[in-house]
């Protein structure tokens, strides 16, 4: 015995009307599952950005707009270079409330012959560091040794290869995982491997002035103690060390969450006038539908079905176009997000870093359910409507 | 064993009186025709033994059931157990191939039977046919198709208001040899027709005028 759905039937034998609902409800789910993507990527990248400084304030030289381009660094990944004292660190731990100081150098490679790539280079103590150091274990159990380098997930060198940087050879030993962030495009390696990179490059004639023998760095991060109050450590530190700015790292990220805050308000938005529009496009088709099929539903109705059984019917279709299209608009949602997730995110300027699988999963699962819903529920009025048609006066009509 | 009774039945719309005071009774088995002038108030009648219309005052016993009292969710189970109905135009959904019209039928009654359906349609000679759309097929093929999704459920009453109006002759005599068979298996047949052929097949012709009954006649020659 062949299985005979009333429902199936009507939606397969009608294409024209299925695919415009369909349609109506995948524009609905497109916006509403494009929309929560796009807006979990941002808040994962400001918390992957937030736990990656890791530190309540920055040390960087005052001379630099350095706030601007430490900005710039970490969100955009735009290489750079600046460099203080070595001394800082313990010149800062001697202030009150300072728990730790870890330096970083940094070291812009060039898009030429002596180098393979053009990246950002940050040197690390491994010793000192609380910031990079927690990262860079999660993908290698060993510390990194001499002329050793672990990359971001944006750099294009695998683990084992070598890429030179300002002709020294430096062999890959891990990939990160993804932050969103500028630090993605950036290249780690210990202090003692920044050194000799660092002479390298001078000897490139790349124009920062190092001064001979000593090390240089291009950062502190400071950790306060608990129980102390940060802005005052901050003020202390600005005070206590000469041609340092102290930066709090909450008001780099304010800026982004600034910005983070007005894009979900954007995306909100539009969800929301979307929907009402969807639903309201979805009402009036399923009102005119109910025109279309009055004589349908009566023939229905002398064939012995019931009110409720009509209604049934109504509420089945629609939540199975509901359905079909949640399914669409998921689908092209993903192809537009996903793909070009780089694009979005040099749109939008800000940290992005797309939901785990399980998450997005979820979301397509929710986005899918909540698309049949609407659809069934904007046909209420349709299947009620259509289930209260008297057949008699229906068919009379007709003729 | 009467089947059906109507007692004093009167349908008034505003000041006209489509039914007035109609009192009949048809017995289980038996295959009566309806005839009348236009206006006379047969579909009328029709319409509310099918219990798709209340009358205005009277009552209609259906298996001793006073159906002008029941409750439109209890009419709509009446209709489906016990009523097949068969109209004048060719009632089919659209889109749905002659076998699936006739599932519709089982589909609300008990469980779509392809099987059986098709041997409904094979009753109709339209076995060939049942892939084909309505708009695939002729009117009188349309027709039968409707009195395939009338009988398939065995109704025990079959209402058929001009069953044959828009028929050729051979698609007529299709029709007429199909109830005289349903009416040897015993199921009990109402015909409003204008044909007093089509009347002369039955058993007892009914006269409405004006919206009582006229005259009844037996036919003398059922049968023969
Ligand atoms: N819903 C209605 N509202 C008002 N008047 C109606 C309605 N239905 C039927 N009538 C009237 O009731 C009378 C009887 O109609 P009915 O359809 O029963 O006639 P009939 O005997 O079937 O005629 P015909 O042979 O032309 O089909 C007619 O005068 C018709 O105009
Ligand atoms: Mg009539």
């Amino acid at each position: 015995m062949k299985h005979f759905s009333l429902p199936v039937n009507n939606l397969i034998r009608k294409p024209g009307r299925t695919t415009v609902l369909a349609l109506l409800t995948a524009f609905l789910a497109l916006a509403v599952f494009g929309g929560s993507v796009v807006v979990l990527s941002l808040r994962s990248g400001l918390n992957s950005l937030e736990a990656r400084l890791g530190a309540d304030i920055i040390l960087v030289p005052s001379q630099a707009q350095s706030k601007v381009s430490f900005q710039n660094m970490f969100l955009q990944g735009t290489t750079g270079a600046f460099y203080m004292d070595a001394s800082v660190p313990e010149k800062a731990l001697e202030v009150e409330g300072v728990e730790k100081a870890a330096p970083q150098t940094f070291l812009a490679s060039l898009k030429a012959d002596c180098c393979s790539i053009k990246i950002q280079v940050i040197g690390i103590d491994p010793e000192r560091d609380f910031t990079v150091q927690p990262w860079i274990t999660r993908s290698l159990t060993r510390d990194l040794g001499d002329m050793d380098v672990a990359v971001g997930c944006k750099v294009e060198a695998d683990v084992g290869e070598i890429i030179r940087i300002y002709e020294q050879r430096c062999k890959v030993v891990a990939r990160l995982e993804a932050t969103g962030t500028g630090l993605d495009t950036a290249v780690y390696c210990d202090m003692n491997t920044m050194n000799t990179l660092l002479r390298a490059a001078e000897e490139k004639g790349v124009s920062h002035k190092i001064e001979s023998g000593d090390q240089v760095i291009s950062a502190v991060y400071v950790k306060v103690k608990d129980g102390y109050d940060i802005d005052a450590v901050n003020s202390r530190l600005n005070g206590h060390i000469r041609k340092v700015t102290a930066v709090r790292t909450r008001s780099m990220i304010t800026g982004v969450s600034d910005s983070l805050a007005g894009v979900s308000r954007t995306v909100t938005v539009l969800i929301a006038a979307v929907w009402v529009l969807a639903f309201m496009i979805l009402l009036l088709a399923f009102l005119l539908i109910i025109r279309e099929r009055t004589r349908e539903f009566a023939v229905l109705r002398l064939a012995g079905a019931s009110r409720g059984m009509l209604s049934r019917m109504v509420l089945a279709e629609s939540s199975l176009c509901g359905l079909l299209g949640g399914l669409i608009g998921v689908g092209l949602a993903a192809l537009l997000l996903f793909p070009f997730a780089q694009l979005i995110e040099s749109a939008l300027n800000l940290p992005y870093l797309t939901p785990k699988p399980g998450t997005v999963l979820l979301l397509a699962a929710g986005t899918v359910l909540l698309s049949a819903a609407v659809a069934a529920f904007s046909s209420v009025i349709a299947a009620y409507r259509l289930s209260r048609v008297d057949p008699g006066a229906a068919l009379r009509e007709g003729n | 064993m009467s089947l059906l009774e109507l007692k004093n039945v009167s349908k008034i719309y505003g000041d006209l009186k489509a039914l007035d005071n109609v009192s009949l009774h048809v017995d289980q088995g038996e295959w009566v025709a309806i005839m009348g002038p236009s206006g006379s108030g047969k579909s009328t009648m029709m319409n509310i033994i099918g219990c798709m219309d209340k009358p205005t005052s009277g009552e209609v016993l259906l298996d001793g059931v006073d159906i002008s009292r029941e409750s439109s969710k209890k009419l709509t189970d009446i209709r489906r157990d016990k009523i097949g109905l068969i109209f004048q135009q060719f009632h089919m959904v659209n889109y749905l191939t002659a076998v699936e019209n006739v599932m519709v039928s089982q589909y609300y009654h008990s469980m779509p039977d392809e099987k059986e359906a098709l041997e409904a349609l094979g009753r109709v000679g339209l076995r060939e046919r049942a892939r084909h759309l309505p708009s695939q097929l002729s009117g009188g093929e349309q027709q039968r198709v409707c009195v395939a999704r009338a009988l398939i459920n065995h109704p025990e009453l079959i209402l058929a208001d001009e069953p044959t109006g828009n028929l050729d002759e051979a698609n007529e005599n299709i029709v007429l040899d199909l109830f005289a068979q349903l009416h040897k298996e015993g199921t009990t047949l109402i015909v409003v027709t204008h044909d007093p052929e089509v009347a002369d097949a039955a058993q007892r012709t009914i006269v409405l005028e004006h919206g009582k009954v006229a005259r009844e006649v037996i036919n003398e020659n059922f049968g023969k």
